[in-house]
């Protein structure tokens, strides 16, 4: 055990330290050590941070279109100017293309725009309550909204960056909905299957066996596409998020009831139930903590399932729908291939959706790990 | 052997039962039935149709029954191969889907294939040499082969061919081909257009069985009859085949159960990114044109084929597995 949990304290001390450790205490020091985990939950964290503050990492309007502006290319950043530290972008100036007549835009090496950090933009409402205009990044004296690309603009002119930001609070936050919902689903199914067994487990295990047995994205396909055109962006989110949930609680209550069997022969419950403890006491109050972080783990590593499967419904059309963002829709303007080998920056969206994908692996991989020292 | 037979082959029947209950809801979900959109497609392609065409047809049909009776005489149809008409096709379903389900079928198969034949050797050679710099690096890949969903890696896959070399990697057959009647050159010609899907579709299931390979071998090389074996000096590859492989493979074999609906649920996804001639692309459009009654067929025939599938695995599994053979669970 102390071999484990290894801490910079010489032997006798941190044995101590182990022997009185309570148990999120050891499971904290085991994570510790598991460098990819840390790694992947500091990305997330990160991932998080701006989707909550997505309107402060936007410089622009995610709304705001020009056709003017379409299919424009990031644009650099030059950081030092004339030897000092002060970054500008070059202002654009939008020509025809002598030979095939597209229109091009070369950066104006005469006037430059310095970019600001945390300088003033748009107005907007931090955490939807307080009124306030400064963002992360901001252009002086100009509008950021026409003058600052980092990620190049879609076919509408509207600018990527902001745009991603805003589809990360989207689409980081159905992951947490739609799990959330699984959760529930998974605990007191599969909580049930496992403390009763007998006829109830049967049924519920044959359930998710059939459940699992049918391909999903179809089956999502279908039901997404019979709600009624006409909802709202916000209707549409929660009826996506239970549809997906709907079926993605079976791995939860694998989990959940694998443990239930497993802990119903311990000693601790027998004892509990010769002092007359009631049902609902032995397994809230005895069982539950002592598996759930067991239950953290699998949730985490059922977030990125969560997060592929809105992302491939909304590439598709049948999810999130516009005006809505999220990471799903952005890529819908990647479907287009020849759109795509034109403007490759279409495709940054991707790389988001796969770093928060892995971050969720690694972290679920090492939670597990932590939470289970027998492994 | 019998019991367990038995016992697949009702959960397969009962999962058939799901699948169509399912099917029937997509059906019958969205507001106005199957009349009032072929009414809708009809007007819309210039012809109209009467009231009483509409009464007559609902009759036909059974709409005016409870839900229960349509249900029951929609089931009686698909029970008869009689799948009704996709209304944008003005064919009837079974003329549109034939061909695209095969294919389907087809591609998933290659991608198991693929799978297993890549996920086998790697998981025997990480479990064998753990910890050594090959292990770390299919590790690496694996994780990255978990995260990639299959259709951005099929966009990764068409946007290199397009902007690197110049091709379209996409579809099953040359263009010669594509109108073509079955014959030995076709079939050739989609064999060499197979491999980019199956590997597209097959990498994130390889990943998968790859850690459960090493994680299964390496606990069954730790057993002491290995060491009894090393120390009798039998050769190796004798020492790792013999046993420890067959043993470890029990659960490889059986999550081929689980694999086929998620490969099979993928290639819908990738066949539209990469254009695969599969149902995939003939359900998205059934579904955005609401023609739910080709859709509904659609999800339902695909569920059956899965089914089948899984079943014909769990058959491969009591071949494999002498204790589910011989009835001992």
């Amino acid at each position: 055990m102390a071999e484990l949990v290894a801490t910079p304290e010489a032997g006798g001390q941190a044995e101590e330290r182990v022997a009185v450790a309570t148990q999120w205490q050891l499971m904290w020091w085991r994570f510790r050590k598991h460098k990819l985990a840390v790694g992947g939950t500091l990305v997330l964290i990160a991932f998080y941070v701006v989707a909550i503050f997505a309107d402060f990492f936007a410089y622009a309007d995610p709304q705001e279109s020009d056709a003017q502006r379409s299919l424009m290319a990031p644009q650099p950043i030059h950081w030092i100017d004339e030897g000092r530290f002060r970054p500008y972008v070059y202002a654009l100036k939008g020509t025809r293309d002598p030979l095939t007549f597209k229109r091009v835009y070369v950066p104006d090496t005469t006037r430059k725009i310095p970019i600001a950090f945390f300088g003033r933009g748009e107005p907007y409402e931090l955490l939807g309550v307080i009124p306030t205009d400064r963002h992360f990044l901001a252009v002086e004296g100009a509008s950021a909204s026409q003058s600052l690309f980092l990620m190049g603009t879609d076919i509408l002119g509207r600018d990527l960056w902001s745009r991603l930001m805003y589809a990360t609070r989207t689409s980081m936050t159905i992951g947490l909905v739609s799990v959330a919902l699984s959760l529930v689903l998974g605990v007191v199914l599969g909580g049930v299957s496992g403390y009763f067994g007998g006829i109830i487990d049967t049924v519920i295990q044959r359930i998710i066996e059939i459940l699992r047995s049918i391909p999903t994205i179809p089956l999502w396909m279908g039901l997404a596409a019979a709600l009624p055109a006409d909802w709202s962006v916000v209707q549409v989110y929660f009826a996506i998020t239970i549809i997906i949930s709907l079926i993605g609680w079976t791995e939860l209550a694998r989990v959940v009831r694998g443990r239930f069997i497993s802990l119903k022969e311990e000693d601790f419950v027998m004892a509990a139930e010769l002092l007359g403890c009631s049902k609902a006491r032995i397994i809230f109050r005895h069982m539950v903590p002592s598996f759930i972080s067991h239950i953290i783990a699998a949730t985490t590593l059922a977030i990125p399932a969560i997060i592929i499967s809105e992302t491939s419904l909304s590439f598709l059309g049948l999810g999130l729908r516009p005006p809505a963002i999220s990471w799903g829709v952005l890529l819908q303007d990647a479907q287009n291939i020849q759109a795509l080998v034109i403007s490759p920056w279409l495709l940054i969206p991707a790389f988001s959706v796969i770093v928060a994908v892995l971050a969720f692996n690694f972290m679920g991989d090492g939670i597990r790990d932590a939470a289970d020292p027998y492994l | 052997m019998i019991s367990y037979i038995v016992r697949r082959l009702l959960l397969a029947v009962l999962t058939i039962w799901a699948i169509s209950v399912l099917s029937f809801m997509i059906i019958h979900l969205p507001p106005g039935d199957y009349v009032t959109s072929y009414i809708a497609s009809m007007s819309a392609s210039g012809s109209a149709v009467s009231e009483g065409e509409a009464t007559a047809l609902r009759e036909q049909l059974g709409l005016d029954k409870p839900i229960t009776v349509q249900y029951a005489k929609w089931m009686g149809l698909m029970l008869q191969g009689n799948f009704g008409m996709a209304m944008e096709w003005g064919r009837p379903v079974s003329d549109v889907i034939g061909d695209r389900l095969t294919l389907t079928m087809v591609i998933s198969v290659a991608a198991i294939l693929f799978t297993w034949a890549l996920a086998l050797p790697i998981g025997i050679y990480s479990a064998v040499y753990p910890y050594s710099f090959l292990d770390y690096v299919f590790t690496f890949v694996g994780f990255i082969g978990l995260a990639f969903p299959g259709f951005l890696l099929a966009l990764i896959v068409m946007y290199v061919g397009f902007a690197w070399f110049g091709a379209n990697v996409g579809g099953l057959f040359s263009p010669d081909f594509i109108e073509a009647p079955w014959s030995i050159a076709k079939m050739w010609d989609l064999t060499k257009h197979l491999p980019i899907p199956a590997v597209v579709l097959g990498v994130a299931g390889t990943a998968q069985l790859i850690r459960i390979m090493r994680s299964n071998l390496l606990d069954e090389l730790r057993k002491p009859y290995v060491m009894t074996a090393r120390a009798r000096g039998l050769s190796e590859y004798r020492v790792i085949m013999r046993y420890p492989v067959r043993v470890a493979l029990n659960p490889f074999v059986s999550t081929i159960g689980y694999l086929l609906p998620y490969i099979v649920s993928g290639s819908i996804i990738v066949s539209l990114v990469l254009s695969l001639p599969t149902v995939g692309p003939l359900l998205l459009k059934a579904l955005i044109a609401q023609d739910m009654f080709l859709a509904g067929t659609i999800v339902l025939l695909l569920g059956v084929m899965t089914v089948i599938g899984t079943f014909i695995s769990d058959l491969l599994l009591m071949w494999v597995d002498p204790r589910i053979r011989l009835g001992r669970q």
